[in-house]
């Protein structure tokens, strides 16, 4: 089971927490053209990177504050965690 | 012969002035206070515990704790009955009854010999070889003749009457192993301020302190241990835990640690849990685990009687029992003659076979001293005894030490054998460390860490005494001092233990000569030298595939005495190093867990929460059939007398249809959303548009996922220019929370909205029929009722009694219906108030049952419909779909899947015969006489029997469904044998026009 520090409410275990995929996606624009590649690709098309990855994590069971992970996917090593507005010092 | 093979002195840890009766196969014995079954049936002579798992060989000790392979018996009987326990661990309690596993009729006379007299016909990867062909054979013959004849103890079929908690502890330093390394490090630690936990798997803390002659300081080791101990418990810092494992190491320093709570105890209170898991987030670990003595492999090694000779040493020591009266000890190094000194303490002489040339070693010495020859240069080549070893064949080794040049029989009734000692690294492992192969020891190292971790002591390779001490007490203050800061080492007091020399590369004996004997290296698995060759012989090269063709380390024991002894013979038939052979990998658990201790209070009823409306009480005591409806508890029917369910849900909605009928709705999910930019977020979050719902209206609303399938549905009603009130299904509930926190935090940041789930503030009551609205009037005089004072989707706050009250107009059964909203602390009385003031209206309370049955002719869509692969015209809401705003999961739905002019449409179906029910879940085909594989057009996704029309209707969700309607179809369910020709008519089967809503 995970540690993991939640930006706002300290270190918790993994069982207060769940998943959200990967943080690097971004939304396309309400309203804007876009081809059927490009939305899929924001659907369904995910990186599934053996190392380094920057992941969604939300604390349900505690403040409800969705926040960044950037953890290992082989070690699970946390390396750090930060708010949506902000970036990772590592 | 009653504790017949007790010694003498009283130097140990059993009380001899208590008695403790047990069972063992049916006879009575007994034994004493701080016995385990395993030293008590020792001191009985009893060395056949059970039969070996392929052979069904005689077995009985081999070692004194966790390493044991051998000595499992079944534990207790009926509801209590436990397979598979190891003898070596269970502490003697009154009345315990334990017996043999996989032997039939008897351990002394198993049937199931036969396969050891048969032994060459199961070589390795017997079953492999032999089931093969005919493939039709292995589900109905081979597969059930192995499962019955494979397997040891007998799993209970009762459940589990015991009661097992789980506990979540925090520290600075958890010491794995209470041994010197582990007493120092955890005394080092706590002296300097930090939260140490210490765990010993033992009933006694002390490990290697409790049978070694060594001095720390002034005083012995056991006393220093005990003092050590004394000192830790005054500490408020420290928790001691005895009688417990860590048997797992995970991510993030997580360790699961086993406690025996109860076991020990005669007769424990019911509150006291029998085991307790412990769930440890450690700062820092410090596995200070020991090591494991290694058997040797040689002719028939595994008679009942045959032991390791620090097993040997600790029953005397520890347990004042002998192992035999006639032992032979031998060894490859000098630890065990520790061992052959004890038995002469106890006016013993032991015949000592060394298979090397000579040692100096200071026990070595102290033996010869005594008068006592040892036979160097030889091993023993076999063994005779049936059920017991009575003699061995010792031969003296050639120069090569490949063979036997002589050999002579001599009686015995116990072999002490050493081959040198393995680091417990496993879970320094399951952490992730990296071993390392140690060429002085002859064994895996700790080496690179992942976690942070740190192995300790004869765990970490370091065999001495004096070295043991000092890494302990240097880790625990360096650890420790990551914490607190304190700067206060503990200094290693000075220690004194005999010299030890080299122990001797030799693992395997040579056959003796004209006999091809099994020599073992696994016992558990019965698994020799011969069957790692046949591998070898038959290409097998990775350890883990010689590892999984020969089952070699498989079994429930994780292969510890057994994997070394594997890796050392596998290299040296490959003529590799061992490191260049590898090991295989270590997993939890270390040793075996029960599944109730894993399971702990989550049973039964505290498997989940269970949620109750307030009005609970009030649906119990009308004879509500609940049914769980996620966590909540819903009421599902309400019988009358003898009514069945079909009558029953029957009634309930007639009486909905007919007169008015009450339902607790307070389980829909309800989020509060405010904010100046609410209406903009909602007309993200829905298909329809929002921005100009006017203050005091409700709507109704469909939201999608981003992949443009149906996510949930709901009304949502404006409460005032910036907030809103959403409701959302039962089901879906949380995940629609989650889903708008997530557009909010993540993807919109700029939107000013707040939400917060507000389900189990409100308690819902639908009031629905024809009489809602007379029945309303009455109890809420000051409000207008009437169409124009309050329309269909309207909503109107008023009050009852002084609570205050929130009235919607929306109906989910078609009917004209209300909704009344009260805090949830009120939602009794006022369904109650309701109740009461409705009798003169023939109001009737309905059920989730009812409820369905009421939507489903309507053709209203629920979960059923929207299951996660449709989008909204697959069920009727495309007219919910707004084409001049975006929205979630927009740009999906004009992909060309989506866009097909036949795609699957919701439609409504009614058997030919309007009679026959068709089952949820059935296909819909459109020739039932056609050859399979039939194509399949859709399939039923609600049933109900239309008590408007009085027949059996269902929805269904079919490829091209708007042009199927008047057509005649199937609805066939091939797992109940049943073709139902169906019509196709418009699931709008009641009151298509939706006039009776805005009535």
């Amino acid at each position: 089971m995970l540690e993991i520090k939640c930006p706002y409410c300290g270190k918790r275990s993994q069982n207060e927490f769940s998943y959200g995929g990967d943080a690097t996606i971004k939304r396309p624009q309400l309203g804007d053209e876009i081809s059927t590649e490009d939305w899929d690709n924001f659907v369904y098309y995910r990186d599934n990177p053996r190392g380094k990855h920057s992941e969604l994590w939300h604390h349900v069971s505690g403040c409800r504050q969705w926040f960044k992970v950037s953890r290992d996917t082989a070690t699970h090593e946390i390396f750090d965690t930060c708010k949506m507005n902000e970036d990772f010092n590592v | 012969m009653s504790n017949s093979f007790r010694t003498t002195n009283s130097t140990g840890l059993i009380n001899k002035d208590k008695k403790i009766n047990f069972t063992f196969n049916g006879t009575i014995y007994h034994g004493y206070e701080g016995d385990t079954l395993a030293s008590a049936l020792i001191a009985n002579g009893v060395h056949l515990v059970g039969r070996s798992f392929k052979y069904h060989r005689p077995r009985g000790f081999l070692g004194v704790g966790v390493e044991e392979p051998n000595a499992m018996v079944q534990l207790h009987d009926g509801n209590k009955s436990e397979p598979n326990i190891i003898a070596t661990e269970v502490e003697l309690v009154e009345g315990l009854k334990a017996k043999s596993q996989n032997c039939w009729p008897s351990v002394q006379f198993d049937i199931g010999e036969i396969n050891n007299v048969l032994n060459r016909f199961f070589p390795a990867g017997f079953y492999y070889k032999t089931f093969m062909w005919p493939k039709s054979f292995w589900m109905k013959i081979y597969e059930p003749f192995i499962r019955k004849a494979a397997g040891m103890g007998k799993a209970p079929l009762l459940p589990d009457p015991d009661r097992y908690e789980h506990n979540y502890e925090h520290c600075d330093v958890l010491v794995v192993g209470s041994g010197p390394s582990g007493l120092a490090s955890a005394l080092a630690a706590a002296k300097n301020g930090a939260r140490v936990i210490l765990a010993e798997d033992k009933p006694n803390f002390g490990g290697s302190l409790l049978t070694d002659e060594v001095t720390i300081g002034n005083m012995s080791g056991k006393e220093w241990a005990s003092d050590t101990i004394s000192q830790l418990k005054s500490m408020p810092n420290v928790i001691l835990k005895k009688r417990s494992q860590v048997f797992g190491y995970y991510d993030h320093n997580m360790t699961v640690m086993i406690e025996r709570v109860s076991d020990h105890i005669e007769n424990p209170s019911k509150y006291t849990p029998r085991q307790r898991l412990h769930y440890i987030r450690a700062g820092e670990v410090i596995v200070s685990t020991g090591s494991i003595e290694r058997p040797i492999s040689f002719g028939n090694n595994d008679r009942p009687g045959i032991v390791l000779a620090s097993a040997a040493k600790e029953y005397m020591k520890v347990y004042e029992t002998l192992v035999g009266k006639k032992p032979i000890i031998f060894t490859n190094n000098d630890t065990a003659y520790s061992t052959a000194l004890e038995f002469i303490k106890n006016d013993i002489e032991p015949i000592i076979v060394d298979t090397r040339d000579s040692s100096n070693g200071e026990l070595v010495k102290e033996v010869q001293q005594k008068g006592i020859s040892i036979k160097f240069n030889s091993g023993i080549a076999d063994t005779k005894g049936h059920l017991k070893i009575n003699s061995a064949i010792i031969g003296k080794l050639d120069s090569s030490k490949e063979s036997f040049i002589s050999e002579e029989t001599v009686e015995c009734d116990c072999i002490c054998m050493s081959g040198g000692w393995t680091p417990t690294v496993h879970l320094s492992s399951q952490a992730g460390n990296k071993l390392k192969f140690n060429d002085d020891i002859d064994a895996f190292v700790p080496d690179k860490k992942r976690q942070k971790e740190t192995a300790i002591g004869a765990a970490n390779g370091s065999f001495t005494l004096n070295q043991s001490l000092a890494e302990g007490f240097q880790v625990g203050f360096d650890l420790s001092n990551k914490f607190t800061d304190q700067n206060n080492p503990t200094n290693s007091p000075n220690s004194n233990e005999p010299s030890y020399e080299k122990h001797e590369k030799l693992w395997c004996m040579p056959l003796p000569s004209g006999k091809k004997p099994k020599r073992f290296i696994d016992f558990q698995n019965d698994v020799a030298v011969s069957d790692v060759e046949l591998a070898i012989r038959e290409g097998f090269r990775s350890i883990e595939h010689v590892k999984r063709y020969t089952t070699l380390g498989m079994a429930g024991d994780q292969g510890k005495t057994s994997n070394l002894n594997g890796l050392q013979y596998v290299s040296k038939i490959e003529k590799k190093i061992v490191p260049e052979v590898g090991h295989t990998t270590f997993r939890p658990p270390y040793t075996p867990v029960t599944i109730g201790a894993i399971v702990g209070r989550e049973v039964g009823n505290h498997y989940l929460p269970t949620r109750k409306s307030p009005i609970h009480t009030w649906h119990e005591e009308n004879n509500a059939v609940f049914v769980a409806a996620g966590l909540w508890q819903r009421p599902r029917y309400y019988p009358r007398g003898s009514e069945d369910m079909n009558s029953a849900v029957n009634r309930e909605a007639a009486n909905v249809r007919k007169n008015v009928g009450i339902c607790d709705v307070t389980t829909l999910g309800k989020i509060d959303i405010k904010g100046p930019d609410a209406p903009e977020f909602l007309n993200r979050v829905y298909t329809n548009a929002w921005l100009k719902l006017p203050v005091g209206k409700a709507r109704y609303g469909v939201m999608l996922r981003e992949d443009g399938m149906v996510f949930d549905d709901g009304t949502t009603s404006r409460l005032s220019e910036n907030h809103f009130h959403m409701t959302t299904t039962t089901a879906q509930a949380a995940n629609v929370l989650s889903h708008l926190e997530y557009y909010l935090q993540v993807v919109w940041p700029d939107l000013d909205v707040n939400v917060l789930s507000t389900t189990e503030q409100w308690s819902g009551i639908a009031v629905a029929g024809p009489k809602s609205r007379d029945l309303l009037s009455k109890l809420f005089p000051d409000v207008d009722m009437s169409n124009e004072g309050l329309p269909f989707m309207g909503l109107v706050d008023s009050s009852i009694d002084g609570i205050k009250a929130r009235i919607y107009r929306i109906s989910f059964s078609g009917e004209l219906a209300y909704e009344v909203n009260v805090e949830s602390n009120y939602g009794l009385y006022i369904w109650k108030k309701i109740m009461e003031e409705g009798q003169s209206f023939d109001i009737q309370p309905y059920g989730t049952e009812a409820l369905s049955t009421l939507r489903i002719e309507m053709g209203h869509v629920a979960g059923a419909e929207l299951d996660g692969r449709t989008i909204p015209f697959d069920v009727g809401l495309n007219s919910m779909v707004s084409q001049k705003k975006d929205f979630i999961g927009k740009r999906s739905l004009s992909k060309d899947a989506f866009t097909e002019s036949d795609r699957q449409t919701i439609v409504g179906l009614v058997p030919l015969d309007k009679k026959t029910k068709i089952p949820e879940g059935s296909h819909i085909i459109e020739d039932n006489s056609a050859v399979a594989p039939i194509p399949k057009l859709g399939h039923v996704s609600s049933s109900c029997w239309s008590v408007e029309y009085n027949n059996p209707f269902s929805i269904a969700i079919i490829k091209d469904g708007k042009n199927k309607i008047g057509k005649n179809l199937y609805a066939v369910s091939p797992l109940k044998d049943i073709s139902i020709p169906v019509e196709v008519v418009s699931s709008h089967y009641v009151d298509p026009e939706g006039t009776r809503v805005r009535s």
